[in-house]
C-alpha cells in the first residue's frame, strides 16, 4: 500500500509543479493545491501506514497506528484550506482591477 | 514558568475586542495597548531567562517529548524582547501613518496576529508547532502587504504569497520525513537521537529541505527575489515592521536548527552556508545601488544584511555566532528606523523617489540628525551599534582564519555606506526641492518612533560591552545545547 501512496505523491508533485510553471495565476493556484496535497499524504505516510488498526483503541501500544502524523495531516489541511482561500480571493481581486491572468504581464514591481 | 505563554497570549487576548470594535480610535488605543503591555511582557521573560537561566513550559502538562513545550533561552528570549520593541515603535508610528480606511480594514487585527505568530515562533520548541506559528505569520503579512487594495500591492501580494507558499511546502516535506526518520518533533528530543546519529547522509534530505524553506523566508541568494518585487508596495509602516520581524525569524529558525540538531554534516554545511552568506552580501549591496526609490534601496540592503548573519552561523565558533545575535539585534533595530525615516521624508516629499526629493537638510534638520543615526549603524561606523556588531562577527571570521569571508564582509561595508550616502545627498543635501512639498513640520509624535530606535542604536553601541556579554551567553547556550536539551527532557 505504502509503494502505490509513494508513487501517488510522485505523481500529485509532478503534476503540482507543471502547473505552477504555467503562466497563468489560477493554474498557479491548482499547482499549489496538488503539492500541499502530495506534502500532506507525504506527512500521512511518514510512520509507515498499517491496515484496518485504529490509533489510541485497545491496549497494547505496538497494536496500534501512530496517531500523531493523523494529527499534524488534519493541521495541515485546515492551514492548507485557509491559505488556498486567501490565494483565490487575492486572484480575483486582482483579475477584478487589472482584468489579467497572465504572470507575464506582472513584472511592473520587479524593476 | 508561567510568563512563557503570555507573549502568546497576549496579542489573541486583544485580537477578540479588536475584531468586534468599530471605532477607529478604539482600535489604535488598543493596538498600542497591547504592544505596550506585550513590551512589558517581554522585558520581564528576559530578566527571568537571564536570572534563571532556559525557561521551559509543558503546555496542558504533558511532558516533553509527548507535549508541545514553548522554551526561552537567551537567544529567543532576546529576539521576542526587540520585536516587542519594533512592534511598539510601529504601533506608534502606525498612528499617523496608516489612515483611517485601513484601521477599518481590521489592520491592528493583523499587527497582532503577526506579532502572535512571530513571538509563537521564537519561543516553541516543537518542529510542527513551529510550521503553524509560521502559517500564522505567512497569513497575516500576506493580508498586511495587500491591506490597501492597489494594483501594485496585489501584484507584489501575489509574488510574495507564491514564493512563500512554496516556502511553506517544503518546510512541511521536510517535517515529514524528518518525522519518518527519528519518530519525533520536539526540538531537544530530535537533537539527543541525531547527536548519536552516524547516518548523517540521511539527515541531509530533511536539512536540505529545511534550509530552502529557511532560505526562502530569510531571503538568501538566491532564493530572495520575492522580498525586492514585494515589500516596496505595501504602506510604509507594514514595510518598516516587516523589515524588522519576518527574515529574522527565518534567520533565528537557521540558527536554532543548525546549531541544535543539524550538526552532523559540519564541512559541507559551513561551507554552503559561508559561499551563501558570500552572495547574498554582494547581490543585496550591489543590487541597492542601482535604484534611487528609497524603499527598493533598503529592501535589497535587508537582503545584504542576511548575509553577515548566516555568515556567523557560517563560521560557527561562539565569538562568530554572539557577533550574528548582536548584528541581527541591531539590524532589526537599525533597518527599521531606516523605513521609518523613508516614510517621514515621502511624507515630506510626497514621493520616495529620490530624484525628486532634496532639500531636506534646511527644511528638517532634526530629520537629518534621525537619519543619520540608522544610516551610520548600518554602515558601521563607531560609536553606534553596527560598529560593534561587524567587529565582532570579522574578528570570530579572522580568528577562525576564514578570510575570504571577512573580505568580503568589510568591502560590503562600503557598498551600504555608498548606499547611505545617496540617500543622504539626494534626499538633504541636494538643493532642489519637489515642487508639491508639504510644508508643516514635523510633530513630537511623528518622531518618536525613530528617536526611539535611533537611541536604542546608540545604546547598542555605547554599552557594547554589556550588550556583548549577553549575546556571547546566548552564543555559548547555542554552541553547547546541553543546557537547553537538559532545561527541556530534564535528563
Amino acid at each position: 500500500m505504502e509503494i502505490v501512496l509513494s508513487v501517488l505523491v510522485g505523481i500529485l508533485f509532478a503534476a503540482g509543479v507543471f502547473m505552477v510553471l504555467r503562466r497563468s495565476i489560477l493554474k498557479f493556484i491548482i499547482g499549489v493545491i496538488l503539492m500541499s496535497n502530495a506534502t500532506n499524504l507525504l506527512v500521512f505516510l511518514s510512520a509507515g501506514i498499517v491496515p484496518g488498526i485504529p490509533p489510541m483503541v485497545g491496549e497494547n501500544p505496538e497494536k496500534m497506528a501512530d496517531p500523531l502524523p493523523q494529527a499534524l495531516v488534519l493541521t495541515a489541511i485546515v492551514i492548507g484550506f485557509g491559505i488556498v482561500i486567501y490565494t483565490l480571493a487575492l486572484k480575483y481581486k486582482f483579475f477584478e482591477l487589472t482584468g489579467t491572468d497572465d504572470l507575464d504581464q506582472l513584472k511592473k514591481t520587479d524593476s | 514558568m508561567q510568563i512563557l505563554i503570555l507573549p502568546i497570549l497576549l496579542p489573541v487576548v486583544f485580537i477578540v475586542p479588536l475584531i468586534l470594535s468599530k471605532s477607529v480610535r478604539l482600535s489604535r488605543g488598543l493596538g498600542i495597548t497591547s504592544s505596550i503591555l506585550l513590551l512589558v511582557i517581554a522585558l520581564i521573560l528576559f530578566v527571568s531567562v537571564l536570572k534563571h537561566g532556559i525557561l521551559t513550559l509543558f503546555l496542558g502538562g504533558w511532558e516533553a517529548p509527548y507535549g508541545i513545550t514553548l522554551v526561552a533561552d537567551t537567544t529567543s528570549a532576546l529576539m521576542v524582547l526587540v520585536s516587542a520593541f519594533i512592534a511598539f515603535t510601529i504601533s506608534v508610528y502606525s498612528l499617523f501613518m496608516v489612515s483611517d480606511d485601513l484601521v477599518r480594514s481590521k489592520f491592528y487585527v493583523f499587527f497582532n496576529s503577526l506579532i502572535l505568530g512571530v513571538n509563537g515562533a521564537f519561543l516553541t520548541g516543537d518542529v510542527f508547532n513551529l510550521y503553524v506559528w509560521f502559517e500564522v505569520m505567512l497569513l497575516s503579512s500576506f493580508v498586511l502587504i495587500t491591506l490597501g487594495n492597489n494594483k501594485a500591492q496585489l501584484e507584489g501580494g501575489i509574488k510574495y504569497m507564491a514564493m512563500n507558499l512554496i516556502g511553506s511546502l517544503l518546510f512541511l516535506i521536510g517535517l515529514g520525513l524528518l518525522y519518518g526518520k527519528t519518530g519525533t518533533l520536539n526540538m531537544a528530543h530530535l537533537a539527543t537521537i541525531l547527536n548519536e546519529d552516524n547516518n548523517n547522509i540521511l539527515m541531509n534530505t530533511s536539512s536540505v529541505l529545511f534550509f530552502v524553506a529557511f532560505g526562502i523566508k530569510a531571503a538568501v541568494f538566491p532564493l530572495f527575489f520575492w522580498l525586492p518585487a514585494s515589500y516596496h508596495t505595501a504602506n510604509i509602516s507594514v514595510t518598516s515592521l516587516f523589515a524588522g520581524l519576518l527574515t529574522k525569524v527565518g534567520v533565528y529558525v537557521l540558527f536554532r536548527f543548525f546549531t541544535l540538531f543539524f550538526i552532523q554534516d559540519q564541512d559541507f554545511w559551513h561551507q554552503l552556508l559561508l559561499i551563501i552568506a558570500a552572495a547574498t552580501m554582494l547581490f543585496g549591496g550591489m543590487a541597492a545601488s542601482v535604484y534611487y526609490d528609497s524603499r527598493r534601496i533598503l529592501s535589497y540592503h535587508i537582503i545584504s544584511q542576511i548575509g553577515y548573519m548566516i555568515m556567523g552561523l557560517g563560521i560557527y565558533t561562539p565569538l562568530a555566532i554572539a557577533g550574528a545575535i548582536y548584528f541581527t539585534i541591531h539590524n532589526m533595530i537599525a533597518k527599521t528606523n531606516t523605513f521609518v525615516i523613508a516614510g517621514l521624508i515621502a511624507k515630506k516629499n510626497g514621493t520616495f523617489d529620490l530624484k525628486e526629493s532634496g532639500g531636506l537638510l534646511k527644511a528638517s534638520p532634526i530629520l537629518a540628525i534621525l537619519f543619520i543615526i540608522p544610516a551610520l549603524a548600518l554602515a558601521g561606523v563607531p560609536p553606534v551599534s553596527g560598529f560593534f556588531a561587524k567587529f565582532f562577527l570579522i574578528k570570530g571570521g579572522y580568528e577562525a582564519g576564514d578570510y575570504i569571508i571577512t573580505s568580503i564582509a568589510v568591502f560590503t561595508g562600503l557598498l551600504t555606506l555608498y548606499s547611505m550616502v545617496k540617500i543622504w545627498f539626494e534626499a538633504f543635501l541636494k538643493p532642489v526641492g519637489n515642487k508639491n512639498k508639504n510644508s508643516s513640520g514635523f510633530s513630537f509624535i511623528q518622531l518618536f518612533p525613530s528617536i526611539l530606535l535611533g537611541t536604542a542604536s546608540i545604546a547598542l553601541g555605547i554599552f557594547a560591552s554589556y550588550g556583548y556579554d549577553i549575546a556571547i551567553r546566548a552564543a555559548n547556550e547555542l554552541f553547547s545545547p546541553e543546557a537547553y536539551i537538559h532545561a527541556v527532557l530534564n535528563k
